[in-house]
């Protein structure tokens, strides 16, 4: 009798619920040790402490002359800090939306999908004084292939002119003309105090 | 192995016996070396030694170099000047490996036209071929990292471009970008993991060489005529192949030399001719080179990627279809990789019964045509992207996707091949055989050839 019933198969024998449950219940645990033991093998090449706790940076800006730009490198790419001068101003607030390629501010520091004004590019400046677009915060990165454009009136439209494929950009950042898809966008940032820019 | 009849190692001597009792080594390199060639292969057939060459020399001479340079983004561009002015015998370490990287890529595509010509990849050598193809894949990943360890400007600006196609993909494509470079733009973490996969990679390509080798040595070889060496007696199976040990080693290694000549002329006369000069610039994430240009030999790629931009209409359809899930920039991703994939899947594709491209007429002209090609997209990929350049890489991507998905499969159905020989013995007999020689009857003495 003993005999008969070690030669079923597991499927039809009733008395193997027991080994099989032992099965799955040792594959489960290892698959779950293992699982535990490749995550931090996998999560060590996440961003380190150090390079996460560089995501704000504080710049003075107290000695930028009128007419002239800083760049900064932030989360290891460029940022331009354009202290614009009054006809940089003027000509970039004079352009009609339907002349913009990318309609859009591209503003995470707005909520919501505002129209690419200058106003809503500009950075707000400190306290609850009236944004005159004084001073203009983007990425550097050119938005067709992520090259760095030149600045200091570059290209045709007063603003910045990408060397790589002739992206050209008004004096707010937008693109203008050329195969650049985006206007420049603008990080996360504000004014702490008079002089200081919070960058993240 | 490989089923044809052939000699075996016999262990002679009581410490032979004692050995192979315990360890059969001898034995498994006697049938390694001796295994039966077709004795029809032509000079196609001498890329395999100069691959396992080039690999060696990467890794030896890489080996070494690593013991001069430093992985961090403040002194990794000057170890590596440190190497080629201060470091004995540096500049021709160094050159070598730059230059090796070259070579190892033209023998590589020389052996995979060879295959794609003869028919290599059609069962029962399919296993052989995927291995082939993913030692490919690593070793485009393997010279991708290396390149960005010299921290020049072409270092920096193509490994942003290069990351930046994980970053295409829907979704998920930013945190993979972010675990790939370890931070948000290329930077120390992104050289230093380059660095440890760089010295890793050649050592899986070294354990997957010996799976290839073991997969055609179970087959047999492939030969120009694509006709199978006779398995039936050992009589036939003679007459049909030849040892590889000394005959095509020899051969090989005649080859190698000739080969070696000119690449160390390469390294002594115009080390930098297939480099960059903007990778003799530091790496400088303020400034961009104004036109980024991957290494020669993965232009042809390179110039699939940028062939589909937003004018296209497949694009367009993509996108349509996808909700705009699949636009351009992922689009131009999954179409580099794919021109990968589908030349992966060539013995699937190829629907023709007759192996070698000698005796199909009509698969010949396509197959030139597809080389040519190879050489257009190669051209194109080093242009700017921009004018005529990005029509032309659109219609030589357009030919490189019906080649495998159109042509080959249709190909198989419509055209009427040629008589193949009997036998390798026949057609090796008609090529170097007395009567071939013009009329002398003087027995021939180069049976390798």
């Amino acid at each position: 009798m003993m005999r008969e019933t070690r030669t079923v198969s597991h499927a039809e024998d009733p008395h193997s619920s027991r080994r099989d449950f032992l099965f799955y219940a040792t594959g489960g645990v290892g698959a779950v040790a293992t699982g535990a033991a490749v995550w931090p093998l996998i999560n060590q090449m996440n961003p380190s402490a150090d390079v996460q706790a560089a995501s704000t940076l504080r710049v003075d800006i107290a000695d930028v002359p009128v007419g002239s730009q800083l760049t900064v490198l932030f989360l290891g790419k460029p940022i331009f800090i354009r202290h614009r001068a009054e006809d940089e101003i003027e000509a970039a607030r004079a352009v009609p939306l339907d002349d913009l390629v990318d309609p859009i501010a591209r503003n995470p520091n707005i909520e919501g999908e505002v129209e690419a004004l200058d106003e809503n590019r500009a950075l707000a400046p400190f306290g609850d004084s009236e944004n005159t677009g004084e001073w203009l915060v983007m990425w550097g990165v050119c938005t067709h292939l992520g090259c760095v454009p030149l600045g200091d009136g570059a290209g045709d439209f007063g603003g910045w002119f990408c060397p790589c494929h002739g992206s050209h950009y008004d004096t707010s950042g937008r693109i203008r003309r050329g195969p650049a898809p985006e206007n420049l966008p603008v990080p996360v940032a504000s004014f702490v105090d008079e002089t200081t820019i919070l960058l993240g | 192995m490989s089923g044809i009849p052939h000699d075996h190692y016999e262990p002679k001597s009581n410490g032979e016996k004692w050995l192979h009792r315990r360890l059969p080594i001898v034995s498994l390199m006697y049938d390694t070396l001796m295994i039966p060639t077709p004795k029809n292969l032509n000079w196609m057939w001498i890329w395999g030694i100069v691959l396992v060459f080039c690999l060696v020399m990467q890794i030896i001479t890489g080996v070494v170099l690593v013991m001069h340079y430093t992985p961090h983004v403040d002194m990794a561009f000057a170890s590596v000047e440190h190497i080629m002015r201060n470091v004995n015998g540096g500049w021709a370490l160094r050159y070598i490996h730059q230059n090796g990287a070259s070579l190892f890529f033209i023998a590589v595509y020389m052996h995979i036209f060879r295959g794609l010509y003869y028919g290599s990849y059609k069962a029962p050598r399919e296993i052989t071929w995927i291995i082939g193809m993913l030692i490919y894949l690593l070793m485009m990943a393997t010279a991708f990292m290396g390149y960005v360890l010299p921290w020049g400007q072409m270092s920096f600006w193509g490994a942003t471009v290069i990351t930046g196609l994980f970053g295409a993909i829907p979704f998920v494509g930013d945190a993979i970008q972010t675990w790939l470079l370890g931070g948000p733009a290329v930077d120390n973490a992104t050289l230093n993991r380059f660095l440890s996969l760089h010295y890793l990679l050649p050592f899986v390509i070294l354990g997957l060489v010996i799976v290839h080798v073991w997969a055609f040595h179970t087959t047999g070889n492939n030969n120009p005529t694509g006709v199978e060496v006779r398995r039936t007696s050992r009589k036939e199976a003679d007459a049909d192949t030849l040892p590889f040990w000394p005959y095509f080693v020899i051969k090989d290694l005649f080859a190698l030399a000739v080969i070696l000549i000119g690449f160390f002329a390469v390294v002594g006369f115009m080390p930098n001719f297939l480099g960059h000069p903007d990778n003799y610039i530091e790496a400088n994430p303020m400034i961009t080179p104004a036109h980024i240009v991957p290494e020669w030999y993965f232009l042809p790629f390179y110039a699939v990627l940028r062939a589909f931009d937003g004018d296209v209409w497949v694009v367009i359809a993509a996108s349509f279809l996808t909700g705009g899930i699949v636009n351009a920039a992922f689009f131009g991703v999954i179409a580099m990789f794919g021109a990968i994939v589908v030349l992966a899947l060539v013995p699937w594709l190829d629907t023709s019964s007759v192996r070698s491209g000698r005796y199909r007429p009509m698969f010949k002209w396509f197959f030139w045509i597809f080389i040519l090609n190879f050489f257009l997209l190669m051209w194109v990929g080093a242009r700017p992207a921009e004018g005529i350049y990005p029509y032309i890489a659109l219609v030589g991507s357009a030919y490189w996707f019906a080649y495998f998905l159109l042509i080959l499969p249709i190909l198989g159905v419509i055209e009427k091949p040629l008589p193949q020989p009997e036998t390798i013995e026949e057609d090796f007999n008609a090529h170097y055989g007395p009567e071939a020689q013009g009329g002398t009857s003087a027995p021939v003495s180069n049976p390798a050839e």
